[in-house]
């Protein structure tokens, strides 16, 4: 680690390289699958092949005959102790293990434990399941139409597939708005399933200690202190004696923030036989069964004045939530956060109606890189801005700058009731639109057309505001636990630090950017500063890593904690000074007596002070807490300008430009959040192009494999440029806003726009992602051209 | 479903004497001829570096270098690479220093979640064999058999370009941290 020499009076806006990768570059790391416990067993998962049927027998005796088996689990097993369902982070039930029915193809039926891994996966083809089919559903349409084969019909008084009607807005107050519009533009998209897939799959190893009744899992967890509570609550272990260890994950993207079969299995497992129990999640399992993203139908209209003043919103969506809600989502907002589909907008009146169904398929929703749906409503009006701006007749640059709420009117009190904290909106989009040339670009794309050589351009924008970093404890719970987070330091005699977390990486860099935190506040560098996430037992509560509210909350409680401690310092350092401490200064990592500059001692005298020389009557030590609920969600914006080329005779689309303006308030570390957008800007050309998980109608899951679900490779993926404007967040305690999901968020809808944009001269309005070439193809030769 | 379609078989597992230098290191181990060569060396040598990213041969998590070229070892019986030269990412770095990939890595910000690097990294190193100047357009292509979830590739261009430059420069490469 290089040593910093120069004077630093400032550690935020530094591209410090990340402390964690040593370990990752020279193979070191330690995830899930690297982790060998003695006597370990390991547990292979048996999977539906249908969609919806009743099981009527199984038949595990084969399979135990398997030399090296050592135990086959089934639901009837876990029935016996209450293992058989589990609860969900929304508060619903989910299977553990299939008792009655199966309700997905993918379902978790049964479990071998063996004594290796190989011997498990043989003897998972000797289980003998006699399924009788029953008819499925695939869609919430299906779901919701009279006489629909009810799905939930465990759930006591359960008559049909709904699961959730819930509003937002004010209803009346839009229907006026509408009544004095003179234009009105609809539109109707299906924003379909999708999938986190981070490269690493789930797994855990359950390590229940009969003698001592101490419960060790090592889990694929971006949640671990909420999964420890939930654990406690589903199989009645105090909760003191369950330590849940989240090793380095390999990605996550919100996929490892629900609690799967598999861990429960193995867990159950473990304590029954009183050895530990692996469970690696196999690609297949992971694309079939665990938590998926969107699959929201969209529709809704936008009143306009002709002049394009925005005056109101309507929006009506319909969830596939499949056979259980299962979305990790604050308990008040059925739909999430969706109902901030206003976006960057001033719009009066908003009236949002949701409803959410069960259908035979994964449960989950909220996964991939998204604050609670804000990916949904983000993709949502920034298509329907762009359609009125071409029905208007005007540039979608200019109908949005017409429209964007102003610096002026921060706080701003949204028509679905949240309070932005900060925003320059025009900023950031006239940024973007002169580093892409956008005058150049339109005018290039008048002369193509002209020519009409069935070579096509568009250009589409996204300029998105997103609400992330939750949540005030006020408004924002999961299963009732209030949504802060935490921050434990601890100065070492030598001037070292600890600094332990309730969030929990899963490739951010919060060993480098929590270190950042800490120097910045006391001066201690960031090599000296080494950051824990993950061990329950050696980390304060927290609600872990997801909806970008990592810095928002925990990096908030760092700062305020870091705050704190040097409070102490200050009293220790007078002491040692012989001043008093108001007549004390602070320059990063020093404190001197106003007026005589020399006369100072380091953060890291201050350090050893605490432990051998202390003011009389103080508790030793230099150490502290902070459970830090943020006053407010904070909301990064930006804008984002993607350029294709279309082949009208193919309808194969290239990406020709990406420029990507965001703020995100202040930059802790530039570079990785630059990596974090590049990320996001990747995933979303995913989503955009080629990630789509959909199902024939018996149910059978297209999707559920790396051939079938398509990720970018280096080759479909564009080069970046990325730029910034820099809006703190006027709560934050160092004015930060969250960024890991801002890419996601904002970018689906400007590759899509770009398309459209080019394919909208021909009547096309609307193609739903993923926005493939056959796609774009038949569009075309559907209105005559190509 | 794939869990469901392996076969089974009454047989006792057949078993064989594999020999492969690994990292410079002769290595030698009784294994079921089914194994296969990522499980040969992530739970019988304890190599954990080379991943398992997927079922279908789809994302290269578990590239290996097999003689010099890169191959998926989640798709190889260990028992074919017998008598063969393994270099798996735990070989990278030589005599204490880290190879100029490695270093580009971190320098570049190549890596998020680490979980796809150790294939990325042993794929450029062996793209810079044979080409120590190559382009974005030919980087590119060199690892366009690996997926990354978390970078969007151009950290990973940038780290094979700083990589080529280093090596050409010819500059001491640094201790391992
Ligand atoms: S594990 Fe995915 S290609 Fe080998
Ligand atoms: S760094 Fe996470 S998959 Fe590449």
């Amino acid at each position: 680690m290089a040593v910093v020499e120069e004077k630093v009076t400032t550690w935020l806006g530094r591209s410090v390289k990340r402390k964690e990768d040593d370990r990752f570059l020279q193979g070191r790391g330690n995830y899930i699958e690297d982790i060998k416990l003695p006597g370990m067993l390991y547990m292979a998962i048996l999977r539906s092949p249908h969609a919806h049927a009743r099981i009527l027998s199984i038949d595990t005796a084969p399979a135990m005959q398997v030399p090296g088996v050592v135990a086959v689990v089934t639901g009837a097993d876990l029935v016996a102790h209450k293992l058989a369902w589990m609860p969900t982070l929304s508060g619903d039930t989910q299977a553990v293990l299939a008792t009655d029915k199966v309700r997905l193809q993918g379902q978790e039926v049964a479990c071998v434990i063996a004594e290796d891994a190989y011997t498990a996966h043989d003897a998972l083809g000797l289980i003998d399941v006699d399924y009788e089919p029953l008819p499925v559903v695939t869609n919430p349409q299906q779901a919701l139409a009279e006489g629909a084969p009810l799905i939930r019909d465990d759930k006591e008084g359960k008559t049909d597939n709904r699961i959730y009607h819930w509003e937002a807005g004010d209803q009346a107050a839009t229907e006026r708005a509408f009544a004095q519009a003179d234009r009105v533009v609809s539109i109707d998209m299906h924003y379909p399933r999708c999938h986190p897939s981070p490269l690493e799959c789930c797994g855990c190893v359950a390590d229940v200690n009969p003698a001592s009744g101490m419960v060790t899992i090592y889990m694929t967890s971006q949640a671990p202190h909420v999964h420890r509570t939930v654990f406690a609550l589903v199989t009645g272990l105090p909760e003191q004696n369950i330590q849940i260890i989240s090793p380095d994950l390999g990605g996550g993207f919100g996929n490892k923030v629900p609690i799967y079969p598999g861990y429960v299995v193995a867990t159950a497992a473990s304590l029954l036989i009183g050895r530990p129990v692996k469970w690696i999640e196999d690609r297949t399992g992971n694309l079939i069964s665990t938590g998926f993203a969107r699959d929201f139908y969209m529709d809704g209209e936008l009143a306009l004045r002709q002049d394009g003043k925005m005056l109101g919103l309507r929006v009506n969506m319909l969830s596939d939530q499949g056979y259980a809600y299962a979305d990790a989502q604050p308990s008040k907002f059925k739909a999430g956060l969706f109902h901030v589909v206003t976006g960057s907008y001033d719009i009066p009146a908003a009236h949002v109606v949701t409803d959410g169904a069960y259908t035979n398929k994964a449960p989950g929703g909220v996964a991939y890189r998204c604050s609670f749906r804000v990916t949904e409503a983000s993709y949502f009006i920034e298509r329907l801005v762009q359609k009125a701006a071409y029905e208007l007749g005007l540039d979608p640059a200019e109908l949005r700058r017409l429209n964007f709420i102003q610096p002026e009117q921060f706080p701003y009190t949204s028509a679905t009731g949240f309070v932005y904290d900060s925003g320059d909106y025009e900023r950031a989009l006239d940024l973007a639109l002169e580093k892409v040339g956008y005058r150049e670009l339109r005018q290039e794309q008048a002369k193509l057309r002209q020519e009409g050589k069935g070579k096509l351009l568009g250009i589409g924008l996204a300029s998105f505001t997103e609400v992330v970093g939750a949540g005030p404890g006020r408004q924002f719970d999961i299963l009732g636990i209030r949504m802060f987070d935490s921050a434990e330091l601890r100065v070492h005699p030598t001037g070292k630090a600890i600094l332990k977390l309730g969030v929990k990486s899963q490739g951010q860099g919060h060993e480098t950017t929590f270190a950042q935190i800490v120097s910045n506040e006391l001066g201690i560098p960031p090599q000296d500063v080494i950051v824990q996430e993950g061990d329950t037992d050696n980390t304060p509560y927290g609600l872990g890593t997801y909806a970008s509210r990592s810095t928002p909350t925990g990096g908030a409680a760092t700062a305020v904690v870091a705050r704190e401690l040097r409070e102490k310092a200050k009293r220790i350092a007078a002491h040692l000074l012989e001043a008093a401490a108001e007549d004390l200064e602070w320059e990063l990592g020093r404190f001197f007596v106003r007026g005589t500059p020399d006369r100072g001692v380091t953060i890291q005298d201050v350090a050893f002070a605490a432990y051998t020389n202390l003011p009389e009557g103080m508790q030793a030590g230099l150490e502290g807490v902070h459970y830090y609920d943020p006053p407010n969600m904070t909301y990064p914006f930006g804008s984002y300008v993607v350029v294709v080329d279309i082949d009208a005779g193919t309808g194969q689309w290239k990406v020709r430009r990406v420029v990507a303006v965001d703020d995100c308030g202040v930059r802790i570390n530039p570079m990785i959040v630059e990596g974090q957008i590049m990320g996001g800007l990747t995933e979303g050309l995913g989503m955009a192009a080629m990630e789509l998980i959909t199902f024939d109608e018996e149910g059978n899951c297209i999707g559920s494999n790396f051939m079938d679900y398509l990720l970018p490779t280096s080759m479909e993926t564009p080069h970046f440029d990325l730029f910034e404007t820099v809006t703190p967040s006027p709560h934050h305690p160092i004015g930060c806003k969250g960024v890991g999901e801002s890419a996601t968020v904002g970018s689906p809808a400007a590759y899509v726009n770009a398309v459209i944009d080019a394919l909208a001269p021909y009547g096309i309005t609307n193609i739903d992602m993923p926005v493939t070439s056959d796609k774009v193809w038949e569009a075309l030769r559907s209105k005559g051209v190509g | 479903m794939n869990e469901q379609a392996r076969p089974v078989s009454d047989e006792p597992q057949m078993r064989r004497r594999v020999e492969m230098v690994v990292n410079g290191r002769p290595r030698s181990a009784e294994i079921e001829t089914r194994l296969l060569l990522v499980h040969f060396l992530r739970e019988t040598l304890g190599l954990t570096g080379t991943h398992v990213g997927c079922d279908t041969t789809s994302c290269g998590a578990c590239t290996v270098r097999l003689q010099g070229t890169p191959i998926k070892s989640c798709t190889m019986f260990a028992v074919q690479a017998d008598g063969l030269e393994v270099t798996t990412v735990e070989g990278l770095a030589q005599g204490g220093k880290l190879h100029p990939v490695q270093e580009g890595f971190k320098e570049e910000h190549g890596l998020q979640c680490g979980f796809c690097t150790p294939g990325m990294m042993l794929v450029s190193a062996a793209l810079l064999e044979e080409n120590p100047n190559p382009t974005e357009a030919e980087i590119r292509f060199a690892i366009s058999g690996n997926i990354c979830r978390c970078t969007g590739y151009q950290n990973i261009v940038k780290a094979v370009q700083w990589a080529a430059q280093k090596t050409q420069s010819g500059q001491a490469a640094t201790t391992v941290a």
